[in-house]
This record gives C-alpha cells, sequence and structure tokens, in this order.
C-alpha cells in the first residue's frame, strides 16, 4: 500500500474509529473526551483531505478495490475508492463543514445530557458521507447513501421525547427509502445490462447501449438507458428533496441546529447532487432523463422558494431556501452544466451551514424560541452572529462579487442557453426563484436583526407553530426569552465557526469560478456530450474572468430582480407590515394552501400511510384471519368434527347394532357375488 | 482428518440433552444450567471443523459417513454437506448456545426439561441438515418437532394449546406428502440415496407430482404463503427460546429442504412451476408487509415480518441464477441473526413486562437507553440496511430478481419501504417519546448476561454486513454446481 493509498483510507476510518469510541463508551468519558476524540477525527481526515485535494490537482487519479465485499456467480461485490477531482472536492467540503459543526456543537449542545452521543453520531455521518462520496462503485454507494440516511434518523430524532421528532425521523427515513426503492432498481438495472458495478466498467461499457430499449411494460420500448437513469434520479430525489419527495427536509428541523447546517443543507442532501454529477456519462446519453431532472428541478426551485416567504419558525425559513437551492442544483443538472451544479453544491455548503449555525446562534441568544415574529433589533446584541448572517443572505440571494453570486448565475445562464425540452419552463423558475430567495431571505434577516425588539411582547405568538405536529411542544427546547432577558451573543465556539465559513461564502465563488466551470479542473471526470448538449461550451464563450462577470451582473435581470426583492422585502416588513397582514387576509386560499405545504403532507398521510394500514388491516383480516386460518385450517378442523361427530353414531357400542350392520353386510355381498 | 465430524455435530448434543434430563427435578437447575451450557458450547465447537476443514472449491458432499442401516430397504445412516449446509448447521449449534444463555434465569419451572429439549432438537437439526439418505433426513425432520412441540406447548403462553396442534398439523400434513414421495422415488430406483435421486430420470408427470408433494411438505415449513397461518401463533405462544430456534432455524429447514430435494430432483417441475413459486412468493413478500404493518403484538409483528423474509429465500430460488440463489441462502444466514435477536429483545421486553403488546410500552429508551441502541441496530437490520447482514441477501435477491423479470425486482424492492414502515414504527412507538406509563417508568436495563448475547449477535449482524464474503464463499461452488444440475432435463 503507497501513502498515498493509506491515506485514502484513513480518511474515512478516523471518523469511524472515533465514532466507535465515542458511541460505546461515551457514558464512561467525560464530556470534554467526547468532543476532543471526535474532533480530532474530523480535523485528522480534513487535513488529509487538503493533502489529497492537492495530490489530484497535480492531475492524479486513483481507482482501487480496498476489499472484496462478496462474489456471487461471475459477479464481484467490491468495497474500493475511486479519487478523482469530484471526489476530493467532495471530501473537502464535507471534512470542513464537519469539523466546523463539531467545534460548534461544543458551545450549542452545551448543556445537553446527549452530549457524546451527538458527537458520536455526526462522526459517523462524517465517516459515512466520505464513503458515499469516495466509492468507486454503486453497490458501496449505496452503502453510503442508506449509512447517511441512518445516521439522519438517528439525528432527527436526537430528542426522542419530543412526538415531532420521532414523527419526523420516521418520515424522513421511509421518504428517503421511496426514493432508495427507484435507486436500487436502477442499479439492478446497471448490474443486469453492463455487467458490473464498478464505476469505470460501467461509464466505458454504457456507449454501447446507447440505442438499446427495454420492455418494462409489455409492447412499449423505453430507451434503456432513459429507464436506468429516471431511475437512479428518483433516489436522487429521496436524498436531495426533490418534489415530489421533499416532504421530509422541513420536518428535519425537529433535528438540533448543527446537524440541520451538517446534514440537511451542507451535505447529505447534496448527495443526490454529486451522485447525478457523477453518473454524467450516463445522463447524457438520455435526454429525456435530463429534461425530467430539469424540469423536477425548476418545480422544486420556484415552488419551495414560495413556501419559504411564509414561514414564522427561522430553521423552517432557512430549510425551504435549501429545498430550492437544490432545486437550482438539479436544474443545473439538467442542463448538463454539471460542473456549474457542484460549484453550487460547494458555495452552498459553506453559505447554507452559514445560515443554519447562525440561525442557531440566534436560537441559543433567544433562548431557545424559534419564532421570527419575537425576534428583532438581534443586531445590538448579536454582532458577529449579525454580520455573518448578513454574509450568508448576500451570499444566498446572489450578491455579485459574493460566492452565491457566481455559482447560482451561472446556472441561471445555463438554463437560458439550454434547448432541451422543459428549459423554458425552467428558465423562468430559476429567473423567478431569484426574487423569491431574496424576498424570503431578507424578510427573515430584517425581521430578526432589525426593526423593534419584539421579544418583550411576544406573548401574541408565542409558540404558535405552524406545523400541526409541532402544537404539542412545549419542552424546554422551546422556552425562549422571559420578558426581561436580553438576547445574547454566543460563546467563541459558536462564532468561530460563523467566522470560518463566512469567508469562503464570500471569496470561494471569486476564486474557484475559473478554474472549476472554465478550466480543465472535471476533465475526465464530469463527461458532457458537447455536441448534444453544447451548455457549457457555449457558457465559456461568455465568461471573460470573474471580475467581468460581477460588473456585467450589474445590469442583467437577475441582480435586478434580487434587488426588487430586497428592496420588498424591506418594504413590507420594515416600513408597512399592514401591507403583508392584509395581502394575507384578501388571499386567504392561497396562503392555506401554502400554509398546507400544497397538500403533499395530507395527501402523504391520507393516502400512503393511511392507505397501506388500512390494506394491511383488511388483508390481515380477511385475508388471514377470516379466510386461510376460518375457513381452510380451522374450517378443516370443524368439517372432520363434523364429519366424524355423525360417523360416531354408528359406534353405538350395542351388539345388536353391529350384530345388524353385519347381517346386512352378508346379505349384501351375498347377493352381489349371486348375481355374477 | 479421520473424525466423524457430522456424526458428533449430531450426537453430541443428543447425547448433552440426555444427560441434562438425567439431573431431574428443579432442585437440580443449577447444574442442568451449567451441563447444558458446556453440552451446547461443546456441541458448537465440534461443529467449527466444518468450516476450517472445508474445500471451498469442492461443490459436491464432503466429511461423508457412511454406514448400513437397514439392508432389507437399503436404508444407509449416510451423512454429507456441502456449502450449503454448513453455514446451516454452525449457524443451528451457535444458536443452541444463545439459547441456553438466553433461557438462563429466566425459565424457573422444568429447567432440565427445557435445556435438554433444545440440545436435542439442535442435534436433530443438524441431523436434517447433514442426512443424504431420504429416510434418515425424513426421521430427523419428524423427530425435530416433538421437542419443539413440547417446548411451546409446556413453556407457552395462554393459547399455547391452540398453537402448537396448529403447528403439528400443519407441519405433520405435508410431511407425510414427503414421505408418499420418497417411497415412490425408491420404487423407481430401489435406494433412498439421495444421490440416486439426482441421477434419476423421471417423466413429467411424475416430477410434476414429486415438486408438489415436496412443496407441501417444505411450504408449511418455510412458511410460504397462504400455508403461513401457523407460524404467528406459534411465535406468540412459545417462550423466546423456542422463537429463536423456531425463527433462526426452523424455517431454515424449509428453504434448505427446497434447493435439497425438491428442486434437484425434479428440476423440469421446479423450472415449469417456477411461475407459480414466484408468484407466491412476491405475494408473502408485500402481503405480509403489509399485514406485519398493522400488527399490535409485537411478536406476531416480528413473525410476519420472518415470513415476508423468508419470501426473498423463496424468490431467489425460483429465479434460477446465482445471485438469486446465494442471495437466498445468505438471507436464511442472515435472518438467523436477526430474527433471533429480534425475538430475544422482545424476550427481553417480556421478561420485565410480561407484556408483548405495542401499546403498552412507550419511551423504553429513557429507561433502558443501551437496549435500545440495540433495538435500532437489530431494526435497521431488519429493515434490510446497508452494512448489516439484512441488506447483502435481499440486495442480491433483487438483483438477481431484475434478471429474471422488471417486476419481480420492482414487487420485491417495496421491502425497502415496508420493511422500514413496518420495522421502525414499532421502533418509535415501544422505544421512543416520553415514558409511557408507570411500568415502563420503572424498566431497568440489560443486565450482564442479556449484554451479552445481544452484544454477540450485534457483532455478528454488522460484521456479515461489512464483510459476507465467507459465506458466499463457502456456497459458491454448490450452487454453480446445483444450478448446472438443474440446467439439465432429467425428463425420460
Amino acid at each position: 500500500m503507497t501513502d498515498m493509498q493509506t491515506i485514502y483510507l484513513l480518511i474515512p476510518l478516523l471518523p469511524l474509529v472515533a465514532a466507535t469510541i465515542v458511541g460505546l463508551f461515551g457514558r464512561m468519558l467525560p464530556r470534554a473526551a467526547a468532543h476532543w476524540l471526535t474532533i480530532a477525527g474530523v480535523a485528522g481526515a480534513f487535513a488529509l483531505s487538503v493533502v489529497v485535494f492537492n495530490d489530484v490537482l497535480q492531475g492524479r487519479v486513483f481507482n482501487g478495490t480496498v476489499y472484496t465485499w462478496l462474489t456471487s456467480g461471475d459477479t464481484s461485490f467490491e468495497v474500493g475508492f475511486l479519487i478523482d477531482r469530484l471526489t476530493a472536492v467532495m471530501m473537502l467540503v464535507v471534512t470542513f463543514v464537519s469539523l466546523m459543526v463539531h467545534v460548534y456543537t461544543i458551545g450549542y449542545m452545551a448543556e445537553d445530557p446527549g452530549y457524546s452521543r451527538f458527537f458520536s453520531y455526526i462522526s459517523l455521518f462524517t465517516f459515512s458521507m466520505l464513503m458515499l462520496v469516495m466509492s468507486n462503485n454503486f453497490m458501496q454507494l449505496f452503502f453510503g447513501w442508506e449509512a447517511v440516511g441512518l445516521v439522519s434518523y438517528l439525528l432527527i430524532g436526537f430528542w426522542y421525547t419530543r412526538p415531532t421528532a420521532i414523527y419526523a425521523n420516521l418520515k424522513a427515513f421511509l421518504v428517503n427509502r421511496v426514493g432508495d426503492f427507484g435507486f436500487l432498481l436502477g442499479i439492478a438495472m446497471v448490474l443486469y445490462f453492463f455487467g458490473s458495478l464498478d464505476y469505470a466498467a460501467v461509464f466505458s461499457i454504457a456507449p454501447q447501449f446507447a440505442d438499446a430499449t427495454v420492455s418494462i411494460i409489455p409492447n412499449t420500448e423505453w430507451s434503456l438507458l432513459t429507464v436506468i437513469c429516471i431511475l437512479l434520479f428518483i433516489g436522487a430525489m429521496g436524498k436531495s428533496a426533490q418534489v415530489p419527495l421533499h416532504v421530509w427536509l422541513p420536518d428535519s428541523m425537529e433535528g438540533p441546529t448543527p446537524i440541520s447546517a451538517l446534514i440537511h443543507a451542507a451535505t447529505m442532501v447534496t448527495a443526490g447532487i454529486f451522485m447525478v454529477a457523477r453518473m454524467s456519462p450516463l445522463f447524457e446519453m438520455s435526454t429525456t432523463a435530463l429534461s425530467t431532472v430539469m424540469v423536477i428541478g425548476a418545480i422544486t426551485a420556484l415552488f419551495m422558494g414560495f413556501l419559504g416567504i411564509i414561514q414564522n419558525d427561522i430553521k423552517r425559513v432557512v430549510a425551504y431556501s435549501t429545498l430550492s437551492q437544490l432545486g437550482y442544483m438539479t436544474v443545473a443538472l439538467g442542463a448538463s452544466a454539471y460542473s456549474v451544479a457542484i460549484f453550487h453544491l460547494m458555495t452552498h455548503a459553506f453559505f447554507k451551514a452559514l445560515l443554519f449555525l447562525a440561525a442557531g446562534s440566534v436560537i441559543m441568544g433567544m433562548h431557545h424560541d424559534q419564532d421570527i415574529r419575537n425576534m428583532g433589533g438581534l443586531r445590538k446584541y448579536m454582532k458577529i452572529t449579525w454580520i455573518t448572517s448578513l454574509i450568508g443572505s448576500l451570499a444566498l440571494i446572489g450578491t455579485p462579487l459574493l460566492s452565491g453570486f457566481y455559482s447560482k448565475d451561472s446556472i441561471i445562464e445555463a438554463v437560458k442557453l439550454s434547448h432541451i425540452p422543459g428549459s423554458g419552463f425552467a428558465y423562468f423558475a430559476v429567473l423567478a426563484g431569484v426574487f423569491v430567495t431574496a424576498f424570503y431571505s431578507f424578510r427573515m434577516y430584517f425581521l430578526v436583526f432589525h426593526g423593534k425588539e419584539r421579544w418583550m411582547e411576544k406573548t401574541a405568538h408565542a409558540h404558535d407553530h405552524h406545523d400541526a405536529h409541532a402544537d404539542d411542544d412545549h419542552d424546554e427546547h422551546h422556552h425562549g426569552l422571559g420578558p426581561h432577558d436580553k438576547p445574547h451573543e454566543s460563546p467563541w465556539v459558536v462564532t468561530l465557526p460563523l467566522i470560518a465559513l463566512a469567508i469562503p461564502s464570500l471569496v470561494i465563488g471569486y476564486i474557484a469560478i475559473g478554474p472549476m466551470l472554465f478550466g480543465n479542473f472535471f476533465d475526465g471526470v464530469i463527461f458532457v456530450d458537447t455536441e448534444a448538449h453544447p451548455v457549457m461550451h457555449e457558457l465559456a464563450h461568455h465568461f471573460h474572468g470573474a471580475g467581468a462577470m460581477a460588473l456585467h451582473a450589474l445590469t442583467s435581470l437577475p441582480f435586478i430582480f434580487a434587488l426588487a426583492g430586497v428592496v420588498l422585502s424591506w418594504f413590507f416588513y420594515m416600513k408597512r407590515p399592514d401591507i403583508p397582514a392584509a395581502i394575507q387576509k384578501r388571499c386567504g386560499w392561497l396562503y392555506r394552501l401554502m400554509e398546507n405545504k400544497y397538500g403533499f403532507d395530507t395527501f402523504n398521510e391520507k393516502v400512503f400511510a393511511g392507505g397501506s394500514r388500512f390494506l394491511g388491516g383488511k388483508l390481515w383480516g380477511i385475508g388471514d384471519v377470516k379466510w386461510i386460518d376460518g375457513y381452510l385450517v380451522n374450517g378443516t378442523a370443524r368439517l372432520i368434527g363434523r364429519i366424524s361427530g355423525i360417523i360416531r353414531h354408528l359406534q353405538s357400542g350395542l351388539i345388536y347394532h353391529y350384530a345388524f350392520a353385519m347381517i346386512i353386510g352378508v346379505f349384501l355381498l351375498l347377493s352381489l357375488f349371486m348375481k355374477v | 482428518m479421520d473424525w466423524p465430524i457430522l456424526s458428533l455435530s449430531i450426537w453430541v448434543p443428543i447425547f448433552a440433552g440426555v444427560l441434562v434430563l438425567c439431573t431431574g427435578g428443579d432442585q437440580n437447575a443449577r447444574l442442568a444450567r451449567w451441563l447444558a451450557l458446556f453440552g451446547s458450547i461443546a456441541a458448537f465447537l465440534v461443529t467449527l471443523p466444518l468450516y476450517t476443514h472445508f474445500n471451498m472449491m469442492d461443490g459436491g458432499f464432503q466429511f461423508q459417513e457412511g454406514h448400513r442401516w437397514i439392508t432389507s430397504f437399503n436404508i444407509n445412516y449416510h451423512l454429507g454437506v456441502d456449502g450449503l449446509a454448513v453455514p446451516l448447521i454452525i449457524l443451528t449449534s451457535f444458536t443452541t448456545v444463545i439459547v441456553v444463555i438466553a433461557g438462563w434465569e429466566v425459565i424457573e419451572k422444568r429447567v432440565a426439561q427445557y435445556m435438554a429439549a433444545f440440545l436435542i432438537m439442535s442435534g436433530l437439526m443438524i441431523g436434517v441438515f447433514a442426512a443424504l439418505d431420504a429416510i434418515l433426513y425424513y426421521m430427523f425432520w419428524e423427530a425435530m418437532l416433538i421437542p419443539m412441540f413440547l417446548v411451546i406447548g409446556i413453556w407457552g403462553g395462554p393459547n399455547r394449546v391452540y398453537a402448537t396442534i396448529k403447528f403439528f398439523l400443519y407441519t405433520f400434513i405435508g410431511s407425510l406428502l414427503m414421505l408418499v414421495a420418497f417411497i415412490y422415488l425408491y420404487h423407481q430406483s430401489n435406494s433412498f440415496e439421495l444421490v440416486d435421486y439426482y441421477q434419476l430420470p423421471l417423466s413429467f408427470k411424475a416430477q410434476i407430482l414429486i415438486f408438489l408433494a415436496f412443496f407441501m411438505a417444505f411450504a408449511v415449513k418455510v412458511p410460504m404463503w397462504p400455508v403461513h397461518t401457523w407460524l404467528p401463533d406459534a411465535h406468540v405462544e412459545a417462550p423466546t427460546g423456542g422463537s429463536v430456534v423456531l425463527a433462526a432455524i426452523a424455517l431454515k429447514l424449509g428453504g434448505y429442504s427446497f434447493l435439497r430435494f425438491a428442486m434437484p430432483i425434479a428440476p423440469d417441475a421446479a423450472h415449469y412451476l417456477s411461475g407459480f413459486m414466484i408468484t407466491l412468493s412476491l405475494i408473502a413478500v408485500v402481503y405480509i408487509a403489509l399485514v406485519a404493518l398493522v400488527q399490535k403484538d409485537m411478536k406476531k409483528l416480528i413473525a410476519y415480518s420472518s415470513i415476508s423474509h423468508m419470501g426473498f429465500v423463496t424468490l431467489g430460488f425460483f429465479i434460477f441464477n446465482p445471485l438469486g440463489m446465494e442471495g437466498a441462502i445468505v438471507q436464511m444466514i442472515s435472518h438467523g441473526f436477526v430474527s433471533s435477536a429480534m425475538f430475544l429483545s422482545v424476550g427481553v421486553l417480556y421478561d420485565r413486562m410480561h407484556s408483548r403488546q405495542i401499546a403498552d410500552y412507550g419511551g423504553v429508551v429513557n429507561t433502558m437507553p443501551t437496549f435500545a441502541a440495540f433495538a435500532v441496530l437489530f431494526g435497521m437490520a431488519n429493515a434490510g440496511l446497508p452494512g448489516t447482514s439484512g441488506f447483502v441477501g435481499e440486495f442480491m435477491v433483487i438483483l438477481g430478481a431484475l434478471q429474471a423479470n422488471f417486476w419481480f425486482a420492482f414487487l420485491a424492492s417495496t421491502t425497502l419501504i415496508l420493511g422500514a414502515a413496518y420495522t421502525l414504527w414499532m421502533v418509535k412507538r415501544v422505544f421512543y417519546g416520553e415514558i409511557g406509563n408507570a411500568h415502563v417508568a420503572a424498566l431497568k436495563d440489560l443486565n450482564r448476561r442479556e449484554f451479552f448475547i445481544l452484544s454477540v449477535l450485534a457483532v455478528l449482524v454488522i460484521g456479515f454486513g461489512v464483510y459476507p464474503h465467507p459465506i458466499t464463499e463457502m456456497t459458491h461452488a454448490t450452487v454453480n454446481n446445483l444450478l448446472a444440475h438443474m440446467a439439465q432435463s432429467k425428463l425420460l
């Protein structure tokens, strides 16, 4: 094993070992040991990821097996690593955000009884996510895929006594399983047709199947690659929360805020984006699949953004924002701008983790009150949180020169240049989305950090949650500020990660856009069929450096839309708060529709959950109990009982009965023989 | 190696069982327990050479032993194992150790008899896996019903009489048809040797009839839909140890026997009826999973979950490809660990609260955090999470099923959703939330004995999830042999 191979192995193993030790012996260790061990593990993984990143920058790629998982027939399933530039970017993002979240957790979870358990979980998550991105085959990808789902389940339900939390984690797991259902079928198709689960082998053989068709429903012929890509994308829809499998993500906010930042904003939910980018050689062969991807992404980007406007829970605003941004990334994938999607994934990881952690800091400052209507004027009390939040929000809405601008503007430009079916709608959606994003982001920003200090008079809105399941949620995590308390800035372990995340949120876009999108950074990793989908090629023509791009943007539509969003939110929520209230009253039906999140939850609860329970009950009650047991099993027993009950009378025990029967018998036999 | 390993594997636990019986009444309970423990460990150790000395390259029968027994009917004491039987034998002897420890202080009445029943049953079941003579096999097959019948009937719950009679009649009626098939085969070949049956050409009609006769015996045991209703009743009434053996091993006798008898003896019939078998398997996977969803009794839920998982085993067999068949075998082994762990977990709760109703619990994690961690792990394994052994078999069977037909894989994959739904919903209602009632508040976490057995199972569940290679390494040659054999027609 070379040094580099040892490093590859160490990167996931360090967090795993730390997680295992803290998980198994957490209660015997002092609290400080829990965070030092796991932080050491993740810091080690981060440092080594930097080494790996520098190594791949030299142009080196590693693709090798660690061990054979199992062999069956001629198929061998292996655990192995593929370390290329895409992997290296993901490793950096994952380990860096994870490290920040680890540090932040020291402050955020300081008083929680599950302190060491929490650290064990987030380190386990880091391991799982690393296994996912470092995989060189579909089997291990699926392992990482489900393992992050497991940790997400454990963390959403971290406060296991809260009914909303344990409802949300079950829901998250099951909805993800719906996605995995498609994903697994896609993997099975890949193995069947391409004969391997190894990425390199699959990608090299797939072009031979470019025109192949399958007939899944008799008498219909579908393109094989379209079917495979859409099945795989169903998996991505689950994990990356695309409509209609998005329903779990807003509820996942029941988990502690650090994991909302790490798992449900920066890393795990982007696994689907990563996966599609990784599969670019397959998706490039199916324009139908790309169109599907684009339309789904566009719907998510716009309609989930709308829901961000009416949320009053600070975390839910950020959650809907995440949904919408994931939609943007998905749209980019659909436009064959995979590198742009990964670029936005990276910038988003920084500024969205920042926004979540800042929201967490606000929640701490507000003594665990999450309702933005009870906040206001916090900038006086929480200076660092305020400034970093502003940076995050500005990055999110695409302020020129900031990271989010470069990635989001590139997505919009890419969609504009795309000509596949659905791109018109997608362009409209992402453009409108810019306005919506700016509006809800700054609505939250103004309500939290500016204006009147409303926590003094908060009785009106106290505990007015919008989630029906949150109504009974009055435990210690939601007590809020007393009338004479003042919000306070969080300790340094909390603010340090904010600052550390604010820096890349500011500058990473400017630095990275040139090489990542238009250089040869992703050569040989991401494959684009330039003839069929020339988007990136054309985009490169319009690109004349990061500075010029920012300057040019000042006159472009997205910038005007974003500015309009900010101004309007300022006008509505700072200047004339009566207007949104009036709109809410006038458009009650619309408000109710949005408050019900377009009815997805109700539908799922009634049709899928209720339907399965109903069906299960009927199959059990009628199938098992009534028919099989009632008629067949016990029925047979009863029948035998009844027959023998009749036959029993023959054996009366009376000699003359038997004698009579014998005489009759002899008579019958004789007459039978006499005849012959 | 001249030791008769297989004979030892069969007779050591039976001998130990008889020895335990000799300790008599409950005044010697302590002695009976220790004797049973040593006996079961010895019985486990003697099976280990089957793994260490197994020739992985050889797909035929190894460790063969042959003695003439009833010469007038050409019945022999003929033992031998291949890559299919060895993992199941080791699973059996291992599970017996677990069961002995699990029953340690839980069983207070008729301790010696309880322990002896399991030891003897263990030997008899190993006999089923090792017998290569039809009559020898049949004797072991029927004999193991007796200790199981006693275990449920004596140490079982309130409705145990109904459950035992149902269990016995169900399995016994099926078995009789198997005996008829053996007698027919004897008339055709003048032999009870399994190997002779493999080479025996048979007409199509004869194959169909033989297959159906075997089907009646084995489908009940697996159990396949619709002859599965004995299992939930038996599980609910059985003591924890009985449930563990029932789920971990007794069910595997059915699956094993399909591969050992029904399919290779009547390969043309197996192919011809594969659509029928696959349909029943898929019904088991989907229908039973939905039924499991609405169960209110934990043991019943896990029993239904077992049936649903066994659907994967029969599905894997009848799609006739290596992935499916090896996946099915892995699924059998894995289910042995996972279902044992699940039933032991219910046992842990039942011993404390004497209720199996989900509604009687809630928030157990607050008082039993260590136990809850185990329960979530085993629940996840039951839901087929990658990284646990529960994933491996399902994954392989789904991949194999797709190669036969997309819709087989589609229906089988619903287990991803339904399996997670019924398992995790139960976990949620039992373990999570606020403390449900005063009884839950008074619960004490695992004792050392419980912690030990659950830890061992947890290590195995994760171990085989991360590295299942040792299992498939053993089964590889055997499965290839079997598939090659079944690819050839045996028609007259």
